[in-house]
């Protein structure tokens, strides 16, 4: 791929992902929204990032992700659930994770 | 060593377990940075490709998709639109935390749009006090910036060794997304309810979508979040336009 097709495709993707990275506060600041809707808005942001979670925890490439990963990912909910620092979740996640590896599962 | 660093804190006025919590997702991401530069030079790109995209962009996993389709040899137009796509997601994130995105000048506004990933918008939503919402959200989109940059700027001169696999990191990062949004989903059976209807839906349609729809899909959850209040109400402060 040529240089300036390279750094068009970089400066499309990185102006299109500002642009509607900025749209959220921009379409907030215009229009009033009812005071139910506020929570709406709060939820949809869980949403997505549960979605993302689960996706990414279960599948990699569009298939499932195997043992590992989504077992890590298990030992790490199961931490903050009960309260443990961040720190400690995501360390014993990836140690989850690498260890089940270790073992020889997927 | 410590108090030092405590005194910087105090002075930028951010608390220390916020500091903390940044610099652990920043060092996650920045492993992972490492991770696509030198997947990017092993897919033939140039150097400076994904070094430049990650400072312009700044969106991992769209990097990845877009990288890996250059590599696949999609066409530039179809890679593009397939990682804007993928992006998406930050449009309803940036509404919901329109309070500290849209807050201050021009400058600073588009500053904070530019930080807004996963990691700092679910940080931000995990604080209820307006104060560390904002600061949970500058420092953990500052941290890691500077972390992803200069791992993808590793990764890429290294070529890399690093398996990132073989250590488990591909578990980090969700854990520690899964950890900021167990509040939220703690203390709200409706956003409960929405958010596991809506991650089902995700999983069964990720194998028939392209990538990214499968997460935004995921917003018909919300049909179920009725209206129960959550029992400590979360007030979303005004935005200061």
């Amino acid at each position: 791929m040529s240089t300036a097709g390279l750094l068009l495709a970089i400066a499309v993707l990185g102006a299109g992902t500002w642009a509607m990275r900025a749209a959220g506060p921009w379409l907030r600041a215009r229009t009033e929204l009812p005071a139910g809707l506020e929570r709406v808005v709060t939820a949809a942001a869980v949403v997505l990032l549960t979605a993302l979670v689960v996706t990414s925890a279960v599948l990699a490439d569009g298939g499932p992700a195997g043992v590992a990963r989504p077992a890590g990912v298990l030992v790490g909910g199961l931490l903050a659930w009960r309260r443990a620092p961040l720190v400690v979740v995501v360390v014993a996640a990836a140690a989850a994770a690498a260890l089940l590896r270790l073992a020889g599962l997927p | 060593m410590r108090s030092p660093y405590r005194t910087a804190l105090t002075r930028v006025g951010l608390e220390p377990d916020l500091a903390r919590d940044a610099g652990v997702a920043a060092l996650a991401a920045g492993v992972v940075g490492v991770a696509f530069g030198a997947v990017s030079v092993a897919a033939d790109l140039p150097l400076w490709a994904p070094v430049l995209m990650s400072v312009v962009v700044f969106a991992g996993a769209s990097q990845f998709l877009l990288v890996g389709l250059l590599a696949a040899g999609a066409g530039p137009l179809a890679a593009v639109a397939a990682a804007l796509l993928v992006n998406a997601r930050h449009l309803p994130f940036g509404m919901a935390l329109a309070d500290v995105v849209g807050r201050g000048g021009p400058w600073q506004r588009a500053l904070a749009a530019h930080l807004l990933i996963d990691e700092s918008a679910a940080m931000a939503l995990a604080q209820r006090d307006p104060g560390r919402r904002r600061r949970a959200f500058w420092a953990c989109g500052l941290f890691l910036f500077a972390a992803w940059n200069v791992g993808v700027l590793a990764g890429a001169t290294a070529g890399s060794a690093l398996d990132t696999t073989a250590l488990g990191l591909d578990a980090a990062l969700p854990a520690l997304l899964l950890a900021l949004v167990l509040p939220a989903l703690r203390d709200d059976a409706g956003t409960r309810r929405a958010a596991l209807a809506g991650a089902v839906l995700a999983v069964v349609l990720t194998p028939v979508l392209p990538a990214g729809l499968p997460v935004l899909v995921a917003l018909l959850g919300l049909v179920l979040l009725g209206r129960t209040r959550p029992a400590t109400p979360v007030r979303v402060p005004e935005v200061s336009a």
